[in-house]
């Protein structure tokens, strides 16, 4: 297995791979595990490599082969996790240094199911600490770098995930997604990233960044790829009781059903002020998909301009309530070792919840939410879907906005209102821009996840952009 | 002569009570731990959720927020149709989180009351309004220690997460002994209802009081002189009939007191209290706000930590619980549910079976002695509850406390005793053998049946009892004719007689009934 077979991989593709012997779990491993440690001097995607645990994971599932026996349909697959996941036994630290030495004595819900499933953890995955960023910069561990160019971000808070998947060290790559922290690196690094819908994928296990914000979520290559991993991870669980009752779908049925008679808005807020290339790559992307057979409305989303006041009131809020535990008493290091950017969250949310300060602050901010979702539900009435910018810039160089927090938040823009509405929202790529990859997002009402894969679908197959690769 | 004018300031103690019940849920709170923590190893019953490591959430346990409930419609409360948790935000080592999950402003119930005895007037009941009850989770334990020569903190967080009513009282009270009997009626309550063991030793009840006293002006001693002068400067505030002038304002102050571990210290404590700040006050000074702790070896109580007026604990609503939504109609069925109360259940024993005041009180303490008596009665319809009433209080206490046991604990069945009571009054055993028989039963549980014959009491029958007062009467001419002519002590001879022959199964009264029947048949 050379390096440029690696490349070439997808879990459909991979899987097939296994399911008819043609390679081995263990061989396969054993490649991606050599890029991993190779690529990540040059990256730093990863925090850990599981060595050991992957080829142990990888054995086992070539002795269910061996035995005919049915595969899980990720089994054998290698897959990268955010640092923010608990994983029984595997060191977690959220690329904090208050974590560095902490091991989970439990698994997320999400890494039980992984792990049920037999994919094999290739390692853990850099991150901005606590999630708390949009470029990897604020990494206790050293910031990682795009695969694309290494001189600018991969995007954040999940840069490691993106990274490690853009440069082909494991097929699939978990992330969250409170603000943006899935979508804007999948969009920096040519990657499908969905956001589900809130309550769809159980928190259970992962540190908790904004309880009434994050989503979890993960990174392809394809669309279909990640339909098979929502498979996964998806559905109720009794230790989350914000995840929903609602069933799941089975995500990779009628994929290819195409946009035909569907309704796509495009919000006129997203494109106002939105940079001239950005733009024209995205209305290209619109035009595809009409050229497919899709309606191309103008919508309107009268709230947006709120979003990040209201994100970066509620998420700091309940960032400094859930980064209470961490004392140093009964596992981990103590507060001293928060950086500057945990700080400036934690200040910032004490104060918005403090009295007299609580119903200026915290309690508007969840009015205003209210009101940013009732936009897209009623946009949703009108539509079936929304196509918007997922960055307003192309990916930037480093130190270009860590030393202005504002501006760093302002990253933020066109993310954040889906993770205030509590909807779904799938980025994939739409093109390149002086060699720099561009997303678009699709987002669609509650649950909808599985018309956003009929749309990505339908686009990716007429593009292929995932056949573009860094040079590495 | 100059007459000395005293002014007399008294006070009128504000009492509240916050009591804190831990349920007994066979679960904690959040989390599937063992909520039975007493007595275990430290750090045995916990989880990540208990624990508060990373990425851990909690889930709501339906049974403690049924219990709650309960409580609430036990206490008259208007219980909250849709209710929610809030974060309440502090640092402790004891709070794993770094927050508790409490409620803050939709607590599960507001507004009830409960009613105790008044402390002066016998038979007259003080209504005590109850503010709210509301659930939370316990925290660890903190013990101080030394370790290796160092002296060291150890937290346990066995009790970390662990069910919590807070009931919080009014400031109705006006004295410790009407405190002691909010607390020692609630407590009653809580163990009919069954959600909790109430025990003070044990913590599973722990009271807070919050005293504070205000002002009662007494008029000056009656002075001719003063009266005329007063006439002229009355005001029309003043009304010079009445005999006492209460600021009925709450005080502006309070103070708290922790660490009381059973209701003698916290009446003491509060009597404690109530002298220390009347002492502050007559100087002229107001006493300060804050959290004292009783010190039972020196009798007295110490500051702990001023108590701020207003904490910030930057309470919001808890974003990993969704809200509890319960319909009436769900409601309606727990009020159902609800086993008869105390109050209620101390009328019955009065107007039904006619108790007197004190043997209902004892009978209704406890709802399982309750129940037994209303158990047995129901199988010993034709006897008279007053007696199944004595040998409750009686001989059953003094039986149990031998075994210390309390009735539950036993295998005791209510118609076995009814039984036995039903076989003293036919005469069949005699009141010392039925003694023993009931420690047998309390012992075993068997049947008083089963046990005479395991225990070969004679019975005598009625024929045979005849027969032999008829013997004994005949063979005692003497004692008959004493016996006409008004020498009634005569029959504890003829007794005695009877009871020789018997060999003592007779019951002595049904003898004597007989004998004087006897008697007055054949003369």
């Amino acid at each position: 297995m050379n390096d440029l077979n690696l490349a070439e991989l997808t879990i459909k593709k991979a899987s097939q791979l296994l399911a008819t012997k043609q390679v081995k779990a263990k061989e396969l491993t054993a490649a991606f595990l050599k890029r991993a440690h190779h690529l990540n001097k040059k990256l730093n995607c990863y925090i850990t490599i599981c060595d050991e645990i992957a080829i142990n994971q990888a054995e086992k599932v070539d002795q269910l082969i061996a035995d005919n026996q049915k595969l899980p349909p990720l089994a054998g697959i290698p897959i990268a996790i955010k640092d923010l996941f608990s994983t029984r036994g595997i060191k977690t630290t959220a690329a904090s240094k208050v974590l560095e030495n902490y091991i989970p004595v439990y698994d997320a819900t999400v890494v039980d199911r992984l792990r049920g499933s037999n994919t094999i953890f290739i390692g853990k995955t850099n991150q901005d600490a606590w999630a708390h960023g949009s470029s990897g910069e604020n990494s206790d561990f050293g910031p990682t770098k795009n695969p694309y160019d290494p001189g600018r971000v991969p995007g954040g808070s999940s840069s490691g995930s993106a990274a490690a998947l853009a440069a082909s060290t494991c097929l699939v790559a978990t992330g969250t997604d409170t603000g943006g922290s899935i979508r804007l690196p999948a969009a920096f690094c040519n990657l499908v990233g969905l956001k589900p819908t809130y309550g769809r994928v159980s928190r259970y296990g992962i540190i908790a960044m904004a309880s009434s914000l994050d989503s979890i979520g993960h990174f392809t290559k394809t669309v279909y790829d990640n339909a098979l991993v929502l498979n996964v991870t998806a559905g109720q669980d009794d230790f989350d009781s914000t995840t929903s009752s609602h069933r799941p779908n089975d995500y990779t049925k009628d994929i290819d059903r195409g946009v035909g008679g569907l309704k796509i808005g495009l919000p006129s807020q997203y494109y106002e002020k939105l940079d001239e290339k950005i733009k024209k790559t995205i209305m290209g992307a619109a035009k595809k998909l009409e050229n497919l057979g899709a309606k191309i409305v103008d919508v309107s989303l009268p709230h947006t301009e709120y979003g990040v006041a209201t994100y970066y009131i509620i998420q700091p809020s309940e960032v400094s309530s859930n980064l209470a535990r961490y004392d140093g008493i009964r596992f981990g290091y103590d507060r001293s070792k928060f950086q500057a950017e945990a700080k400036r969250r934690i200040i910032l949310g004490t104060y918005t919840l403090s009295a007299g300060y609580y119903d200026a602050y915290y309690l508007k901010a969840m009015k205003v939410k209210r009101l940013i979702r009732q936009d897209f539900v009623k946009a949703f009435t009108k539509v079936d879907a929304l196509i918007c910018p997922v960055a307003p810039t192309l990916p930037f160089k480093f130190a270009e906005k860590v030393n202005d927090p504002l501006a760093m938040y302002l990253s933020d823009i066109y993310t954040v209102n889906a993770n205030l509405a509590g909807v779904p929202s799938l980025a994939l790529p739409c093109g390149f821009v002086l060699g720099l990859p561009v997303g678009m997002q699709i987002i669609g009402s509650d649950f909808s996840e599985k018309l956003l894969y009929r749309v990505g679908y339908a686009y990716e197959q007429e593009t292929k952009w995932y056949e573009c690769k860094p040079k590495l | 002569m100059v007459r000395v004018q005293a002014k007399t300031m008294n006070y009128e103690p504000v009492i509240g009570l916050e009591v804190h019940i831990e349920l007994g849920t066979h679960s904690k709170m959040f989390c599937a731990c063992s909520a039975n923590y007493f007595g275990a190893k430290p750090n045995t019953h916990t989880c990540p959720i208990c624990l508060g490591l990373p990425g851990a959430m909690p889930k709501a346990n339906r049974v403690a927020i049924e219990y709650a409930q309960k409580l609430g419609l036990a206490l008259s409360c208007q219980v909250q149709l849709s209710s929610k948790f809030d974060r309440k935000n502090y640092f402790y080592p004891d709070l794993v989180k770094g927050f508790q999950i409490s409620q803050y402003d939709l607590p599960f119930s507001q507004k009830g009351f409960l009613l105790i005895s008044e402390v002066s007037l016998v038979g007259k009941m003080k209504k005590i309004d109850i503010t709210r009850a509301h659930l939370e989770e316990d925290t660890g334990k903190l013990t101080h220690a030394t370790v290796n020569g160092k002296r060291v903190t150890l937290i346990d967080f066995n009790r970390s997460g662990v069910p919590l009513l807070e009931v919080v009282s009014e400031p109705d009270m006006t004295s410790a002994e009407e405190a002691k009997a909010y607390a020692q009626k609630l407590q009653q309550i809580v163990r009919y209802l069954e959600i909790s063991d109430a025990d003070m030793e044990k913590g599973s009840m722990r009271i807070e009081p919050n005293i504070s006293l205000r002002p009662i002006r007494h008029p000056e001693p009656f002075d001719e002189t003063q009266d005329k002068l007063r006439e002229g400067s009355k005001t029309k505030d003043q009304d010079s009939s009445s005999t006492t002038q209460n600021d009925r304002q709450l005080p502006n102050y309070k103070v708290e007191l922790k660490n009381i571990n059973s209701f003698k210290f916290a009446e003491k404590a509060i009597e404690y209290e109530i002298k220390r700040q009347s002492e502050i006050l007559d100087q002229g000074e107001t006493p300060v706000q804050e959290t004292r702790g009783w010190n039972e070896a020196k009798s007295l109580t110490f500051s702990q930590r001023t108590k701020e007026l207003a904490h910030d604990y930057r309470y919001f609503p808890e974003p990993d619980l969704p809200p509890f939504v319960a319909n009436s109609a769900q409601i309606s069925k727990l009020k159902r549910s609800l086993p008869e109360l105390p109050d209620a259940k101390l009328a019955k024993f009065k107007s039904k079976y006619k108790l007197s005041d004190y043997d209902a009180g004892i009978l209704t303490y406890e709802r399982n002695l309750a129940d037994f008596f209303q158990e047995a009665y129901k199988a010993y319809p034709k006897g008279q509850p007053k007696r199944l009433a004595n040998w409750l209080i009686g001989e059953l206490a003094h039986q149990l406390n031998e075994e210390g046991k309390t009735v539950k604990e036993t295998s005791l069945l209510p118609a076995s005793l009814a039984e036995l009571l039903y076989m003293m009054d036919q005469g069949k055993i005699t009141a010392v053998v039925g003694k023993e028989i009931f420690a047998q039963m309390i012992k075993t549980g068997k049947a008083p049946r089963s046990l005479i014959k395991d225990l070969k009491v004679k019975i005598i029958s009625q024929d045979e009892l005849a027969k032999i007062v008829g013997a004994v009467l005949r063979e005692n001419p003497q004692a008959i004719a004493d016996y006409q002519k008004g020498k009634s002590q005569i029959l504890d001879f003829l007794i005695g007689q009877v009871q020789r022959q018997t060999k003592g199964t007779a019951d002595p009264n049904l003898v004597r009934t007989k004998i004087i029947e006897k008697i007055a048949k054949d003369n």
